[in-house]
């Protein structure tokens, strides 16, 4: 595969062409905030958190999707790209009613660790206070709408990984909703085999397991490791 | 009363269902043509039933989950039965200068249902446009086919008790 060269924050770097700008920055070492990104799921770019400058670009790039390119100068983090972030971040936090206090997923949490590690101690817009539903009628598993993302890591690994298709997205914008197949109770669900990886990939606690308590709610994700390693690779057309 | 003259009737036993499988053949079980069955099937049926969804995903080999994702994407379809009548309110822009908030506001009053809903009862469909084009009307709207304006909100209700309030039959 040919090799490129590019510059990440003033060093210069060789990787494989068709690696996307992330993968060449976590490759070396260089962090930056995801929240819908999954190793070994397909990228769609949705968080925008993966957000990058780009050298000639008018607009800031998401870095999970933008494939790197030969001579390209890209720097991961500024005042700006902070700034866009925490705006992120306080957006999704306002939309939903995520609070920490009563979740099952308190320091386990992606969005509180994203939130935390941005300094993010208040919330510049209004908050929604919206009262989504929950749906608890799955046996073993919940669905509290009021913690989702819609990062849409549990739509993407029920298709491509367990290849049920149980979730989708209803509705748009500020009214969309994860449903089970049309909209029903997930536990009325007739395709979904109760495998649990959309509950164990979910970044917060809106997909979570039945009667656990706090400390027990690190998500267990190393089932996932191998199918999601291959798949990783496989998109970059190797193997194993 | 086409909308709902059919609906005690199992949805395999429907005739209308044949204008929705003759698509389905048409378009050879194509799963990218999902849109256009769509449309064959809400124009057969007026709207978007749960069962007309199940069936159309199981013929095109889709997950249901994803066919209601598009069915509800975009506002074209509509998964409740519209009303008997519809009331359209123009919010465009002469029409909302000349006072359509005031007028909707008082409609919604009026009928108990918000626009885009349906009264309970089916009788009637309130909605809204961005413009009709009939500006010098405004501000206006239209009772089924027919184009009223310029109004005020009481003459607006006016219009719509008249027309819930006469039966059928007689119009």
């Amino acid at each position: 595969m040919p090799a490129i060269t590019l510059t990440i924050n003033n060093e210069l770097f060789s990787a494989r062409k068709e690696q996307t700008i992330l993968e060449i920055a976590r490759e070396h070492g260089i962090d930056i905030p995801t929240l819908c990104h999954f190793e070994g799921l397909e990228a769609m770019g949705g968080c925008r958190l993966c957000l990058v400058e780009l050298q000639g670009s008018p607009r800031p790039v998401p870095a999970c999707i933008t494939k790197a390119a030969e001579g390209m100068v890209i720097t991961t983090s500024s005042d700006k790209l902070i700034e866009y972030r925490k705006m992120l971040v306080e957006l999704l936090l306002a939309e939903r009613t995520h609070t920490c206090s009563i979740c099952v997923q308190n320091n386990n949490c992606e969005l509180q660790t994203l939130a935390a590690k941005l300094g993010i101690d208040h919330v510049r817009f209004d908050y929604l206070h919206q009262q989504l539903p929950m749906d608890a009628s799955r046996e073993r598993f919940a669905l509290d709408h009021n913690r989702c993302v819609l990062c849409l890591r549990c739509v993407r690994v029920c298709d491509a990984v367990e290849g049920a298709h149980t979730w989708d997205v209803r509705g748009r914008g500020s009214t969309s909703r994860i449903v089970a197949d049309l909209d029903r109770p997930w536990g009325n669900s007739t395709s979904c085999t109760d495998c649990g990886k959309c509950v164990q990939l979910c970044p917060t606690g809106a997909l979570y397991k039945k009667g656990a308590t706090v400390g027990e709610m690190k998500k267990e994700r190393s089932f996932l490791n191998r199918i999601l390693e291959r798949r990783r690779l496989a998109a970059q057309g190797r193997s194993l | 009363m086409p909308e709902h003259a059919c609906e005690h009737i199992p949805l395999a036993d429907d005739p209308r269902l044949k204008l929705v499988d003759r698509a389905l053949k048409r378009l050879q079980y194509q799963p990218d043509a999902l849109i256009e069955v769509l449309h064959t099937a809400q124009e057969a049926f007026g709207y978007l039933s749960r069962d007309l969804l199940a069936h159309v995903a199981a013929q095109l080999k889709l997950p249901e989950s994803q066919v209601f994702g598009v069915a509800t994407f975009y506002h074209f379809f509509t998964l409740r039965p519209k009303g008997e009548h519809s009331c359209i309110v123009c919010t465009g822009t002469a029409c909302y200068v000349k006072g359509a908030g005031e007028i909707l506001d008082k409609l919604e009053q009026a009928v108990g249902i918000k626009a885009g809903q349906t009264t309970a009862d089916g009788k009637l469909s309130l909605g809204t446009a961005r413009c009709l084009g009939n500006c010098s009307l405004a501000p206006m709207l239209t009772v089924d086919d027919a184009v009223y304006g310029p109004e005020t909100p009481d003459s607006a209700v006016a219009k719509l008790q008249g027309i819930l309030e006469v039966p059928d039959e007689q119009r």
